[in-house]
């Protein structure tokens, strides 16, 4: 019979690729310290924390309301401006639309480099050069959301349909008839989903610009945490959710309305 | 044939300028909103040392034997996602058994899971952190929870999806075999899943690892604190030699990941 044969090795490999991550999670936690008996110690501190931050402070609201306000602006102006920038990028990238690799190749690069920096540290780097303030926010905002839709732009003009720009090609279009005509009629819906897409996330990062100083909500969060007014922390973290929840199905409803 | 085109409503007419319109005001309100004061009178020469320190870094800093050093930092960066990522695989599965809706008879039951899955996704992992710091101290520990708990989120829905999308027919099978509930998981759920499972946690760990080189500008351990010590004093030597080591550091995870995930699936 040599039915059993094959399952032998197979479960071999198994456990051997359990043993590995089993290995692997022991060193991570003998390196960082990191254990499971620190968890049950820090626990009851983690219940008290949210017991001071029940009820929030309401009185707050009527504060933290202009900086909210801010957050959302820096993200829809970031958004817009790394949106804007990302459209000629995109069409560098696209093999389709730049045949020579000598172009498009640098680019792809340079575009690469700009997706492994966090916006966070965007901010932070930011903040350094041009001082404290919402531009400093709005700066890292426009190159995180250049990055996310320059990527997804590109991969969505490679993938449309050959047929109408072989067409304008063959009655002679130049470059530029057959981007306006041949590619931005395929790509826009696209391009407007990621865009909101991107405005999403935005929000979000928008939100903790402020710890490093680059304006917005985060500052104001960052400063009553810092007083350990946790009342007030629980309630900027309450008006985000909601805020971020709103613009979250906002931006739902109109993507489902352009694809 | 008289047949005339019904006319369009006024309203069809008019959409497209209300929609500039409008977009033209949110912009407007948005551009006052941030009142730009103009840059700074310092950025130039602030941008040049940066540049500058690029091109000079401080390269004594990559290796220190005393351990505050560039590998030392990089290395709990990838401890602290790798840490993260196995949490919130582990944590995710439950919840991801709850937001699936083929796993339970009633609807509501995996209405609340995809609700509480989307309010875990809304907080930033920045907000988790801070919390984190504040209920167990600053470090490595508070950076790996932050993670753990914000990526579940994520993770717990994809998960429920894959589950969602499993074929029927081995559950059903051994069902008429008379397999207890427990039985059909082990033997039909999770064999289906169980490569998705991995192939998303990959995923997660890439972006996890963009998100643990900035936990430190908060003080959850990892590259982000000597960067932003790095910065409060103006050492743009420092600064260029860990954003360099960072890059490096995000390029070779999502190569290698990117190499495991296209094996698994």
């Amino acid at each position: 019979m040599t039915i059993e044969a094959p399952t032998a090795p197979k479960k071999y490999k198994k456990i051997l690729t359990w043993l590995f991550f089993v290995v692997v999670l022991v060193l991570c936690s003998i390196q960082t310290e990191v254990t499971p008996y620190q968890l049950i110690r820090g626990l009851p501190q983690m219940g008290i924390l949210l017991g001071e931050m029940f009820p929030p402070d309401w009185s707050y609201l009527p504060t933290i309301w202009k900086p909210m306000v801010e957050t959302v602006q820096i993200a829809l102006v970031g958004t817009m401006l790394g949106g804007l920038l990302a459209i000629p990028v995109s069409l560098l990238c696209a093999y389709n639309i730049v045949q020579s690799r000598l172009v498009s190749l640098p680019v792809r690069l340079i575009l690469n480099l700009v997706r492994t920096i966090p916006d966070l540290l965007f901010a932070a780097i930011f903040v350094a050069i041009f001082g404290i303030g919402p531009f400093a926010g709005m700066l890292a905002i426009l190159f995180f959301s250049f990055g996310l839709i320059a990527k997804l732009t590109f991969e969505a003009i490679e993938a449309i349909d050959p047929g109408p720009m072989e067409a304008m090609t063959a009655v002679g279009a130049n470059k530029i008839q057959l981007i306006v005509f041949g590619v931005i009629p395929q790509a826009l819906p696209y391009y407007m989903s990621y865009l909101l897409y991107a405005f999403e996330i935005n929000v979000r990062a928008a939100s903790v610009l402020g710890l490093v100083g680059a304006g917005g909500i985060g500052l104001l969060l960052d400063r009553s945490l810092g007083l350990f007014r946790y009342d007030r922390a629980a309630m900027i973290i309450l008006l985000t959710l909601v805020i971020v929840l709103v613009i979250d199905y906002g931006s739902n409803v109109l993507r489902r309305k352009l694809l | 044939m008289n047949h005339t085109l019904p006319a369009k409503p006024l309203w069809h007419k008019i959409r497209p300028y209300c929609w500039v319109l409008f977009l033209v005001v949110v912009y407007v309100w948005a551009f006052n909103g941030l009142q730009f004061e103009g840059i700074q009178s310092t950025a130039k020469s602030v941008s040049l040392s940066i540049l500058d320190g690029f091109l000079h870094s401080d390269w004594s800093f990559v290796y220190d034997p005393a351990g505050e050093d560039l590998l030392s930092g990089l290395l709990d960066t990838l401890i602290i996602s790798i840490l993260g990522t196995f949490i919130s695989a582990f944590l995710c599965i439950p919840f991801a058994f709850w937001a699936a809706s083929n796993m339970s008879r009633r609807r509501p039951v995996s209405g609340t899971g995809k609700f509480s899955l989307s309010v875990i996704r809304v907080f930033p992992e920045m907000i988790v952190a801070i919390l984190f710091i504040k209920a167990v101290g600053p470090g490595s520990f508070a950076g790996v929870l932050a993670l753990g708990i914000h990526s579940i989120g994520m993770l717990a829905k994809l998960f429920s999806e894959t589950i969602e999308s499993i074929d029927t027919g081995p559950s059903e099978a051994l069902t008429a075999a008379g397999a207890s509930r427990l039985q059909i998981l082990w033997f039909a759920v999770l064999p289906q899943v169980i490569p998705q499972f991995l192939s998303y946690s990959l995923y997660r760990f890439e972006i996890n690892i963009r998100s643990a080189t900035t936990l430190g500008l908060v003080g959850a351990g990892g590259i982000g604190t000597p960067l932003i010590f790095a910065l409060n004093m103006r050492n743009w030597n420092r600064v260029g030699v860990i954003l360099l080591g960072i890059i490096i550091l995000v390029i070779l995870t999502d190569l290698i990941s990117g190499w495991i995930r296209k094996r698994i699936v």
